[in-house]
């Protein structure tokens, strides 16, 4: 398991209270994971933060599910 | 009776009579307070008034680039933005039929959209602090209408609608979005109205006298505070019983 996708999930397990069984690659945050659109808003407000990066509105778009964070972050950090 | 001891407050318009006397009651009740505003000689007399925990912010609110800098000015001076007071307002009547483009888009610019700008800014730090307060200053023109007023009257109606929607979405974290309608209020807005005009308002107004700014500076410490944590997406009139909702 990457650097990244240990930090990525343990904040989406603090933010959303889910088993971290649950966040597996695949797993949308709204319609596996529970969330609701603010919950996604603060998760990517969460990841900025974590990284130190700026995740603009149409990327954070496209931010759906946990492996879709991981890439993200993964191909916008050093 | 109500403590704002460690919050923050940034307040547009706070050169402005009742933008003053919010950050007076605000500041009095322990807030640190950020006064914003185009004229900075007031702004800086209210701040040595005030003393302590009052910081000065500069902002033309017509200039986008300044809104978005203020946000982050005011999270540089105190540290955070927990309660932002949006109360700058300008006007620009004129009948309905004879006003231009430029005095409808100035006055929605400043009065509504530099607010909804202000407010997306400041909610970040909110909603990761699980409090909040945005306090919009309405008027009773907008929910009654005034003839010469249409752009300033949509603009005030639109922060109803703003405040109410964003009420919605943010409830669960712990902000709270509320407006303050004030009716007729004695300030450098109002002493350009004719005694004439006045005599005739005054003739609507049950109580019989116009507010004074403090009055709608206690409304608004009122919704800043943590008592007043359920209560969201209000407009409470403050307005002599010039208007009932």
């Amino acid at each position: 398991m990457s650097d990244v996708e240990k930090r990525v999930r343990k904040i989406v397990v603090e933010h959303l209270g889910v088993e971290e069984e649950k966040v597996v690659e695949s797993a949308s945050f709204i319609d596996d994971l529970g969330a609701d659109s603010l919950d996604t808003v603060e998760l990517v407000m969460a990841f900025e933060e974590e990284f130190g990066i700026e995740i603009p509105d149409d990327a954070a778009e496209t931010i759906q599910t946990f492996g879709d964070a991981v890439s993200f972050i993964s191909q916008n950090t050093d | 009776m109500f403590d704002l001891t460690g919050k923050s407050a940034l307040i547009t318009g706070a050169s402005g009579g009742i933008g003053g006397g919010i950050a007076k009651a605000l500041h009095g009740a322990g807030a640190t307070v950020g006064l914003s505003g185009t004229r900075t000689e007031p702004l800086e007399a209210l701040a040595a008034e005030l003393g302590e925990r009052a910081f000065v912010l500069p902002c033309n609110l017509s200039d986008r680039d300044a809104v978005a800098a203020l946000p982050k000015q005011a999270a540089e001076a105190m540290g955070a933005v927990d309660i932002l007071v949006n109360n700058a307002g300008i006007t620009r009547d004129n009948l309905f039929m004879r006003m231009s483009d430029e005095e409808w888009d100035s006055v929605l610019e400043v009065n509504l959209t530099s607010s909804m700008r202000l407010t997306k800014a400041c909610l970040r730090g909110m909603m990761k602090a699980r409090w909040g307060r945005i306090i919009s200053i309405g008027s009773v023109v907008g929910a009654a209408g005034n003839p010469g007023q249409g752009n300033y009257a949509a603009a005030k109606a639109g922060l109803v609608g703003m405040t109410k929607s964003l009420a919605y979405e943010v409830a669960s974290r712990g902000v709270t979005a509320n407006v303050v309608a004030p009716g007729f209020i004695t300030t450098a807005m109002t002493d350009k109205l004719t005694d004439d005009q006045k005599s005739a308002i005054l003739g609507q107004v049950p109580a019989g006298r116009m507010g004074e700014p403090e009055e709608i500076a206690a409304a608004v410490l009122y919704l800043a505070s943590p008592e007043a944590g359920y209560v969201t997406g209000a407009t409470l009139h403050v307005n002599g019983g010039m208007a009932m909702f």
